[in-house]
């Protein structure tokens, strides 16, 4: 049987170089599909470390927010930057085979992840402080770091003026719909009845006869 | 816990976050046509704040928030002269962007939020708080400069701006985990013991060159100068303006931060180093700048050889040297926020004032302008006894006491070289024939007049009668 401690060093190193030759995958490689997919395993692998370092609130958050929203999305993008149908539709089955390795290699990740939690059943357990790492980082965020937390509220803030400052553009010559003037409309200031002497067909006739 | 006591020391910065939210309300629910109310109320409530610092003022350093603001008298100097300078920019930047349809209340908003950025990062006593509020003043910096964006200049100076900001803000993050990874603490107060005992001193050390990196960065020192010239000329001017000199403050306050009160026990490290910026600097900045056509790109540079010589009081590493940069840091805000502010009162529509060409002959159609630009530039070269000249007496002095004297040569020797580029620019206005479509006498309003000139009298003033001032940064380093 491998030692515990010894199998936790192997999967660290493991998943640090996966990460980098993944990170190094992410700037090197030329197809944009196969870039973003390997910043996906840059990302995950990224999160086992984590794991391995017991901060698994950090690591869950890393891929349901950057794997599972930030990526998909990045990946949609990319796919539909290529607006040609044809090769949308062949593109599929052409990054299968990168697609696959980067789930294999996720895989595999987890499993020695399970292996090194399965191994250290014994000493791992409950945090000795009794709380939780969501709970202990929860009550860090809102006593130690409130001044910081509060600080990242105004940067945001800063973000959503400045991007509503940059694209919101005044345009003039633009014809839009005003809904409370179409429901105030009066039909009498539309259509105007008029009384007019009603025309006798058999005058009208002969000047509609197409000549022969 | 944070007690209510906590919320009392940072009232100038709850003050200035509330009001700078209201304003961004205001601005969305005014008619195109009130929007000149927006300006008198951000002047106004900048000098409320400003009152609030200096009266809130307790007699000895406070923390807050478990030391993460640390209310001392450099930070109280620094917000003083942080928010006088914004006001000026804000006095100054009214006609020109009135004049070219730039004027949105977001200008408003997102200067407030940097001086917002700009006052917790002089305050911030723990990593966390340099890096959260570096990252507020540069974001919304990016957007200002962004602002104008029917400008190409403007769009790729923003871009270049926000690419280089990233990837320096990415090294001084670098820079802090690993010191954190050295000495397992953020918080500065507990950094400055624990990096003397530390068990890794390489990795402490790799941390503080990747620091440097970042803070050579922020304030625009060579190498790390590249930016500058790009977002001096394609900001437009009032940005320019914010940028050269409520910004450098901000820089000098988190060199001082984090150099000195986090790593001061590192100072045999961090001198050489940044004695090297700091010659770099001055040589670059002030041999590029010879050569420089545009009025903008020329101050760039100069703006690059201020930072060594402002370098050059922290590199002597004491209070003496400390109080020399932090009045070199305010005299050159003040002089900045002059020469731009002649640059934007003699622009008008459809004519930028942004070649040194186009100050041909000033004296003859505005000699008044033509006398406080001088002034301005005068104060930039050094001359006595203008306010620049003392300045650049006190950090070469301080590096002198430091036994550097070889430092305090190289920058006179830069000194007196600079003085070329400064002087061309005053022969340009005086002894040139003026050309047809150049500067001519400003239309600019009576306020910007008035307080033009008085900024540019106290140049004057401050040159001759510079005790006070001087006291008070001493005082804050606790010197006599």
């Amino acid at each position: 049987m491998i030692d515990p401690n010894l199998f936790q060093l192997i999967c660290f190193y493991a998943f640090s170089t996966v990460a980098v030759v993944s990170a190094l995958a992410v700037i090197s490689l030329r197809n944009s599909v196969h870039a973003v997919l390997a910043l996906v395993l840059t990302f995950f692998s990224t999160a086992c470390i984590w794991m391995l370092a017991e901060a698994e609130f950090l690591a869950i958050a890393l891929i349901v927010v950057y794997v599972g929203a930030v990526m998909v999305l990045f990946l949609f993008v990319v796919m539909m930057l290529d607006i040609d149908q044809e090769r949308l539709r062949e593109g599929f089955v052409r990054f299968l085979p990168v697609g696959l390795v980067v789930a294999v290699v996720m895989l595999v990740e987890m499993l020695g992840l399970i292996g090194v939690r399965v191994m250290h059943a014994q000493t791992l357990g409950a945090n000795p402080a009794g709380a939780s790492n969501t709970a202990w980082l929860g009550k860090a965020l809102y006593t130690q770091y409130l001044l910081p937390f509060e600080i990242a509220a105004l940067i945001l803030t800063v973000g959503v003026v400045a991007a509503v400052a940059l694209t919101l553009r005044e345009r003039t010559g633009v014809k839009r719909q005003q809904a409370s003037q179409q429901v105030q409309v009066n039909p009498r200031d539309r259509v105007r009845v008029v009384k007019m002497a009603a025309e006798h067909p058999a005058d009208a006739a002969p000047a509609q006869e197409p000549k022969p | 816990m944070p007690t209510l006591n906590d919320i009392l020391i940072l009232l100038p910065e709850f003050y200035l976050v509330a009001v700078a939210c209201l304003l961004l309300l205001l601005d969305a629910f005014m008619k195109p046509e009130q929007r000149g109310t927006l300006h008198w109320i951000a002047v106004v409530v900048l000098v409320v704040t400003g009152y609030m610092v200096v009266a809130g003022q307790p007699d000895v350093t406070v923390t807050a928030f478990g030391g993460m603001f640390v209310r001392d008298q450099v930070s109280e100097i620094l917000k003083v002269f942080a928010l006088l300078s914004t006001l000026l920019v804000f006095i100054y930047a009214r006609p020109y962007l009135v004049e070219r349809k730039q004027f949105v209340g977001e200008f408003y908003t997102l200067m407030l939020f940097a001086v917002i950025g700009v006052m917790l990062l002089v305050s911030a006593g723990n990593l966390v708080m340099v890096y959260l509020g570096l990252e507020l003043l540069t974001l919304s910096s990016y957007a200002l400069v962004a602002l104008n964006r029917d400008s190409p200049l403007s769009s790729e100076a923003a871009i270049k701006y926000f690419v280089l900001g990233a990837l320096s803000s990415g090294m001084l993050l670098y820079g802090m985990s690993m010191v954190y990874g050295a000495t397992g603490s953020l918080d500065l107060a507990q950094l400055h013991v624990a990096v003397t005992q530390s068990a890794m001193p390489h990795l402490l050390v790799f941390g503080l060159i990747f620091m440097l990196v970042g803070i050579a960065f922020k304030l625009g020192a060579a190498p790390f100068h590249m930016w500058i010239p790009d977002v001096y000329q394609g900001a437009s001017t009032p940005v320019t303006t914010f940028i050269a000199s409520t910004s450098k403050l901000a820089a000098f306050g988190m060199a001082w931060r984090l150099l000195e009160t986090g790593m001061g026990g590192l100072s045999q490290h961090w001198q050489p180093m940044l004695a090297a910026i700091a010659v770099l600097s001055m040589a670059i900045g002030n041999l590029v700048a010879i050569v420089q056509t545009n009025l903008k790109r020329m101050l760039a540079y100069s703006t690059i050889s201020h930072m060594g010589y402002l370098l050059v009081g922290l590199v002597s590493a004491g209070p003496e040297g400390y109080s020399a940069a932090m009045f070199y840091a305010i005299s050159y805000a003040l002089m900045s926020t002059v020469s731009f502010g002649v640059i934007l009162a003699l622009a008008r529509a459809g004519f930028e004032c942004e070649e040194i060409a186009d100050l041909k002959g000033l004296n003859q159609r505005s000699p008044w302008f033509a006398a406080l630009m001088a002034l301005a530039l005068f104060s930039l070269a050094g001359v006595p006894p203008l306010f620049g000249f003392y300045a650049k007496y006190l950090v070469l002095q301080a590096a002198i006491d430091a036994h550097m004297l070889w430092l305090a040569i190289v920058g006179a020797v830069f000194a007196i070289i600079g003085l070329y580029y400064y002087l061309h620019v005053v022969k340009v206005m005086y002894f040139d024939k003026p050309e047809e479509g150049g500067a001519d006498q400003p239309q600019a309003d009576a306020s910007l007049r008035v307080v033009l000139s008085i900024n540019a009298l106290a140049l004057l003033v401050l040159g001759v009668y510079w005790g006070p001032l001087l006291g008070w940064c001493r005082r804050s380093f606790g010197l006599g």
